[in-house]
């Protein structure tokens, strides 16, 4: 049977859709109930609504203690060490006030306080700009308001990096798994070419567990359900003066600073 | 038509040669990028986007600048770019094409690209930019193709192409609004975050696509026995386009220092006082910003009196000078210093690397490879047609 090219291409064209509706049928179908499927939630997992983090740098005596903050979630996290900082990838870090606050320069400020440390990390903002930037829903927003990310779906086109006002994303410019000095088993290595950050510890936190960071800050870092009224963090950021970074960009970042230090709730 | 591209002279085989040894050299330099990461670039944590994303943008914008030979000819009927207008879409369509290429060249993930399309996200601006450059593409090639093919068999074309030729005149508006929407919509770059972005992205596009244009135009005058213009002053018609396209950006750009400078709002000055006069003992930036701002002018006086905007030699000196400082602006600087200085208030600058440069090289000389093709064909059906 031989047949001419209208009718070739009238019949590829109708397999073609065939094809596609077919497929949208088999997905329409598909069971949406998670329990169903086999998954379930995390036996100990801490629900909440809104987790939050207050920084208070009073309870940092010492350089030392920010580093041992640091070099707990890197390690947990199979953050790289690289040697340039071209390249550097880093989940929380530490800042001068001057440079973490930027923007609102007050030259007659102590230069003590003025260069005093700060811990930096991704604010999980309840109104994230890298959300709606990237255009894979690679990175996103959880039901508890942690800003997450996909490292499989990620196609690293870094557009969620220039979105983000806070510096808080970085880049695997390079191979990171030779950077590694000690890999962990906690948590996933990541390929070339995705973004990265901060996750308020997620793995963790379905575990029952506080942040690694939290964990190891003597009281510097709480940790909490905002939307709880019961909660420390709450209790803080509720009587006590704190400040945000960059507020008035709407973000509304979950990280909150507080000022003055001393016993807190 | 597209066998017409596979004879030529001696010296369009020379020409394609080259264009083929380039590309294949910045093949390999992809080839090391690809392998070992974006770490082979010059960008970094804190300017993430360099050298191929401003690529990006400028070409969005000579892609769109075909419309400004569509909407004359097609909406007010002006014939003069009769002979022209098939060169604006032949040029649109290589300009979208290495758009598209910068973009993949950027990517981190370049395998992954159809997640795009996988997991739409209508809140992400890439996703409507993927959309009007798919589209924009789509109709150029169909538009291109079909007026041509009615052409060489001497028929009008066919009626179903004029609806498609008045929506290109939106949609290529569109490609560059949107362009200048992914940047102009993030919070926390100064630079960028400007209501007037788009308007400027449109009046630099318009001045510096026709630009090259017009060069392309006696390009072809002097290869072949094709006449784009004929006598009958589309040229110099093209000359005012430019001209008020380049005056209009440059005011939009004045119009950007003085909110930034009058307010003296510290965070919306700094990439401009960064651009103009450098930061923190950093100044990278600063010699080419002050070339683009002396080209600009320079350009714009050049296509204003009328003395050295008849005379070829003054006046593919003003082209020039007005498509370098377009793409130095576009090209270079806005996305650059976009990062800089960076969230932290802190200057870390960016130069391309070797590497980075010979993989844009090679996405260029696809794009005049295409340019060639493209054109070789649309001239040897106007030369058969006169013969």
């Amino acid at each position: 049977m031989s047949i001419n090219r209208r009718q070739f291409l009238r019949r590829a064209g109708m397999v073609t859709a065939l094809g596609i509706g077919s497929s949208f049928v088999i997905t329409g179908f598909r069971k949406k109930d998670a329990a169903a499927s086999g998954y379930t939630k995390a036996a100990k997992d801490m629900p909440a609504k809104r987790w939050a983090m207050v920084v208070d740098m009073s309870k940092f005596k010492s350089e030392a203690d920010m580093e041992k903050v640091i070099e707990a979630c890197h390690k947990l996290h199979n953050v790289p060490k690289f040697p340039n900082t071209k390249d550097e990838i880093k989940w929380i870090w530490k800042d001068d006030y001057h440079h973490t606050f930027a923007g609102g320069h007050n030259e007659y400020l102590d230069e003590h306080v003025m260069h005093s440390p700060f811990m930096v990390t991704c604010n999980h903002c309840e109104n994230p700009p890298c959300v709606r930037a990237c255009p894979t829903e690679a990175t996103f927003q959880r039901p508890d308001g942690i800003v997450a990310m996909d490292f499989h779906r990620c196609i690293g086109c870094r557009f969620c990096m220039a979105a983000c006002p806070f510096g808080a994303r970085s880049f695997n410019f390079k191979d990171p798994r030779p950077f590694i000095e000690e890999v962990s088993t906690e948590y996933p290595t990541r390929t070339p070419g995705v973004v990265e950050k901060c996750n308020f510890c997620y793995e963790r936190l379905a575990d029952g567990l506080m942040p690694a960071c939290v964990e190891k800050s003597n009281g510097g870092l709480i940790f909490g359900d905002l939307d709880d009224p019961n909660s420390e963090v709450r209790k803080i950021v509720s009587t006590k003066l704190t400040i945000r970074r960059k507020p008035e960009l709407g973000t509304q970042p979950s990280v909150y600073y507080l000022v003055g230090g001393g016993e807190h709730a | 038509m597209l066998e017409k591209a596979l004879s030529g002279s001696k010296r369009y085989w020379i020409w394609v040669t080259l264009l083929l040894a380039i590309i294949a050299v910045g093949f390999v330099a992809y080839m090391n990028q690809f392998n070992n990461g974006l770490g082979v670039t010059g960008m970094s944590r804190d300017v993430s986007w360099g050298l191929y994303i401003a690529q990006f943008t400028f070409l969005v914008g000579v892609a769109a600048s075909a419309v400004m030979l569509v909407l004359p000819y097609y909406l007010h009927d002006f014939k003069k770019f009769g002979k022209m207008v098939i060169l604006g879409e032949f040029l649109a369509i290589p300009a979208v094409i290495m758009c598209m290429l910068f973009i993949v060249v950027d990517l981190g993930q370049p395998m992954r690209i159809m997640n795009v399309i996988l997991h739409p996200s209508p809140h992400s601006v890439m996703f409507y930019d993927m959309i009007v450059l798919c589209g924009y593409l789509l109709i150029n090639l169909v538009v291109g193709w079909t007026t041509l093919g009615a052409e060489r068999k001497g028929a009008p074309s066919p009626k179903w192409v004029k609806p498609i030729i008045y929506l290109s005149i939106p949609w290529a508006v569109s490609i560059h609004t949107v362009t200048a929407f992914l940047y102009a919509g993030l919070p926390g770059r100064h630079l960028w975050l400007s209501a007037i972005m788009a308007a400027r992205f449109l009046a630099s596009a318009f001045a510096a696509g026709p630009a090259i244009l017009i060069l392309l135009c006696f390009i072809v005058k002097k290869v072949s026995k094709f006449d784009p213009d004929p006598g009958v002053g589309a040229i110099q018609s093209l000359v005012k386009i430019v001209r008020y396209a380049m005056i209009a950006n440059v005011f939009f750009y004045i119009l950007e220092l003085f909110t930034a400078f009058y307010s003296n709002i510290p965070e919306y000055s700094a990439p401009l006082r960064y651009i103009f006069f450098g930061m923190d003992g950093h100044y990278s930036l600063v010699p080419i910003m002050w070339t683009a701002v002396v080209l600009a002018f320079l350009g714009i006086a050049m296509l204003v009196f009328p003395s050295t905007r008849m005379n070829k030699a003054t006046l593919i000196i003003g082209l020039l000078s007005i498509i370098i400082a377009n793409w130095i602006d576009k090209g270079m600087i806005l996305i650059v210093a976009g990062f800089v200085p960076n969230s932290f208030e802190r200057v870390i600058e960016y130069a391309p690397t070797l590497n980075e440069i010979l993989v844009t090289l090679a996405v260029y000389s696809i794009g005049m490879l295409l340019v060639t093709i493209l054109y070789k064909v649309a001239i040897s059906v106007r030369e058969e047609k006169a013969n």
